[in-house]
């Protein structure tokens, strides 16, 4: 018989030795993720309902066009009249949060990816490894580091939610024609102009693809961070689990849906635009 | 003067470019570098000079390092070893900063497929090199506004690249290039990815154009025919190096080998060939002074049936033919003022062959070719003509 490699004996004292000492530096990222959900769920729920609708009609028409935003109104609606919509936005303000923090980490990391074939070589197989690992497995951590709550729930949705973007963007950047690259470079741009100039906004659709795909996937988690304490619709549907409640599981999982496709709607026809 | 000048460039492609150096240096093949060191030699060893408004063409087919070379220029590709210099300065080793300036203010560059930007303005696309010189945005406008006039698309500034046609594209390619007023312009295959007829176009714009700038081109094609069209000079590759420089008329008249003859054996030389190329030394002459005795001795003498009269400068001033000189010694005339014939076809020493043909074939007398001043160049016979198209023929006719 093999010995067994102790594995998962050494991630328990890596977490373990993190727990031990890097606990400023959790506290820090519990202070700032708690300050930007709880300020985008407060934002959300100030005025009245239908205010909201109203406003997201108009901000989707603008960014969009106009089925688009009708279908949101309506969506929006629908979850109005459901009686969820406190849960509801305390979802999308997570799924925005989420989103924004993997985008932050995540465009850069992917801009690297698309510069340097050595982070290349590196980050792809991480990327796959975050994806693969069944999002479980991250909750565990995560309570270790950060406690119950929002917060390990909106680390975990990260996690599972930063590859695309990080994919997307450097397959954007790597796909853009190399004469373009070249023509910016012969008329004397600097790295940065070049990057800013030609390299982004050429590679835009892909990397809304990937924005596209990382709301997705944080939406995927609201349900399973909901078993660590985050709240919002995941804790509705988790509760209709727990008591066999249909119509309570049902209804906050509609929600969920109608979130989804006004985010993806959003965000595609978003991408067309830049194209 | 030269502007540009390239000396001993090799650019190796691949991981250990030292030892394929090596092997370059003890004159292995390029197959065998490409076995043993999987790398792939570029260009090899080439050194040329571009003179200030001169139309340099570097010719020959793909994967002959063409691209590579121009690039080398401006270093989108970093040579492996050799010298670039532009004015005097020079490029290969020059630290980013200075090169940047250097390809900001000297060096426009137009793409095969365009390169435009699409998700920029047809107008912000000339701009670009501007912009990227830090220069305010009304004077950035005004600028790239004056050269897109230049090409004919000033009521285009508004539109996306993707609502333009492929030539038009490639004329705001042009503009771009212009709009920072480079001297150099590097142009890969510019008009290669177009319409033979827009291609055509683009080729006669390009010269007019090139008129009234004067800048120093550096021209990559793959097309025998337009580089024969636009190149002053030519410079051939074959695997990387340059196997011949030379005047468009040189490099037909006298190959230097075996490949560029197999190159330049379909071109119809009657288009590329000038009166220059066929006419013969005007060395039987006379000048007015002579009396037609005189005329008929020289014309015997050279075993002619007429003969060109110049003044002392060398200037035309007529023919004569035998039998009007025959007729005047028989009936005693002192002078040729009588029997010199002066409205005789006269043309400049670049008229292309093909238009020489149908002169040749209308007019009873010899063709004169002269230069602006009127000074008497060469003569032009039907059989020199021929001898011309017939280019293995007896070369010491050709004035090269």
């Amino acid at each position: 018989m093999l010995p067994k490699i102790p594995i998962g004996h050494w991630v328990d004292l890596l977490v373990i030795w993190a727990t031990n000492n890097l606990i400023p530096l959790f506290n820090v990222i519990v202070v700032v993720i708690n300050f930007m959900v709880s300020s985008i769920t407060y934002l959300l729920l100030l005025p009245h309902p239908l205010v909201i609708i109203f406003i997201f009609l108009l901000l989707v028409w603008f960014l969009t066009n106009r089925k688009t935003a009708i279908g949101t109104a309506f969506g929006l609606l629908l979850i109005y009249d459901l009686n969820i919509w406190e849960p509801s936005m305390e979802t999308l303000a997570m799924v925005i949060s989420a989103t924004i923090v993997a985008l932050v980490f995540g465009v850069p990391l992917g801009i690297w990816t698309a510069r340097s074939d050595t982070a290349h070589k590196a980050i792809m197989p991480v990327l796959d490894f975050m994806q693969t690992m069944p999002p479980f497995v991250y909750l565990i951590p995560a309570v270790f580091f950060f406690g119950i709550g929002t917060v390990p729930g909106l680390i975990a949705t990260v996690v599972f939610a930063m590859p695309p973007a990080i994919r997307l963007t450097g397959l954007g950047i790597r796909q853009v024609p190399v004469e373009l690259v070249e023509a910016a470079e012969a008329f004397g741009s600097t790295q940065m102009q070049k990057l800013v100039k030609v390299q982004l906004p050429v590679a835009m659709p892909t990397i809304m693809a990937g924005v596209n795909q990382c709301i997705m996937l944080s939406l995927s988690m609201v349900v399973i961070v909901a078993m660590i304490g985050a709240g919002g619709l995941g804790k509705e549907v988790l509760r209709g689990i727990q008591r066999l409640d249909v119509p309570t599981g049902f209804e906050g999982g509609l929600a969920i849906v109608v979130i989804a496709i006004i985010l993806d709607r959003i965000t595609q026809n978003l991408s067309k635009k830049g194209k | 003067m030269a502007k540009v000048i390239v000396e001993n460039l090799i650019k190796i492609f691949g991981d250990h470019p030292e030892r394929a150096m090596k092997m370059l240096q003890e004159g292995k093949s390029k197959e065998e570098i490409l076995q043993k060191t999987k790398n792939t030699v570029g260009v090899f060893n080439v050194s040329f000079h571009v003179n200030a408004g001169e139309i340099f063409v570097l010719m020959g087919l793909s994967g002959s390092g063409k691209s590579t070379l121009l690039r080398c220029i401006n270093r989108l590709i970093e040579p492996t070893s050799g010298k670039v210099i532009i004015d005097g300065e020079k490029i290969t080793g020059m630290e980013e900063k200075k090169l940047r300036e250097v390809r900001r203010r000297k060096l426009g560059m137009v793409f095969q497929r365009f390169a435009l930007f699409p998700h920029r303005t047809v107008l912000d696309n000339v701009a670009f090199g501007l912009e990227v010189q830090g220069l305010e945005r009304e004077e950035r406008y005004e600028k790239a506004r004056r050269v897109l006039e230049v090409v004919g698309l000033k009521e285009w500034e508004d539109s996306m690249p993707a609502q333009l046609s492929g030539g038009m594209q490639q004329r705001v390619g042009l503009a771009r290039a212009l709009a920072s007023d480079p001297d150099i312009l590097l142009m890969d295959e510019a008009f290669s990815a177009l319409d033979p007829l827009i291609r055509k176009g683009m080729q006669d714009e390009l010269l007019s154009l090139q008129a009234s700038l004067n800048k120093t081109i550096i021209f990559v094609t793959h097309d025998l025919d337009e580089a024969l069209k636009i190149g002053d000079r030519i410079a051939l590759m074959k695997d990387g190096a340059i196997i011949q420089i030379g005047t468009p008329e040189q490099i037909l008249i006298k190959p230097a080998n075996e490949y560029v003859e197999k190159f330049v054996e379909d071109v119809d030389m009657s288009k590329v060939l000038t009166a220059e190329g066929v006419m013969k030394k005007p060395d039987a002459v006379i000048t007015p002074k002579d009396g037609p005795r005189q005329a008929m001795r020289r014309m015997r003498e050279n075993g002619i049936s007429s003969i060109f009269v110049v003044s002392r400068d060398r200037r035309l001033a007529g023919l004569v033919m035998a039998e009007d000189a025959l007729r005047a010694v028989e009936e005693q005339k002192e002078s040729l003022d009588d029997i010199i014939i002066r409205d005789t076809p006269r043309v400049s020493p670049d008229t292309p062959v093909a238009d020489l043909i149908p002169l040749v074939a209308e007019t009873k007398y010899p063709i004169a070719v002269v230069n602006d001043q009127n000074v008497l160049l060469g003569i032009i016979v039907r059989g020199s003509v021929l001898a011309g198209m017939v280019r293995k023929g007896d070369n010491d006719d050709f004035v090269t």
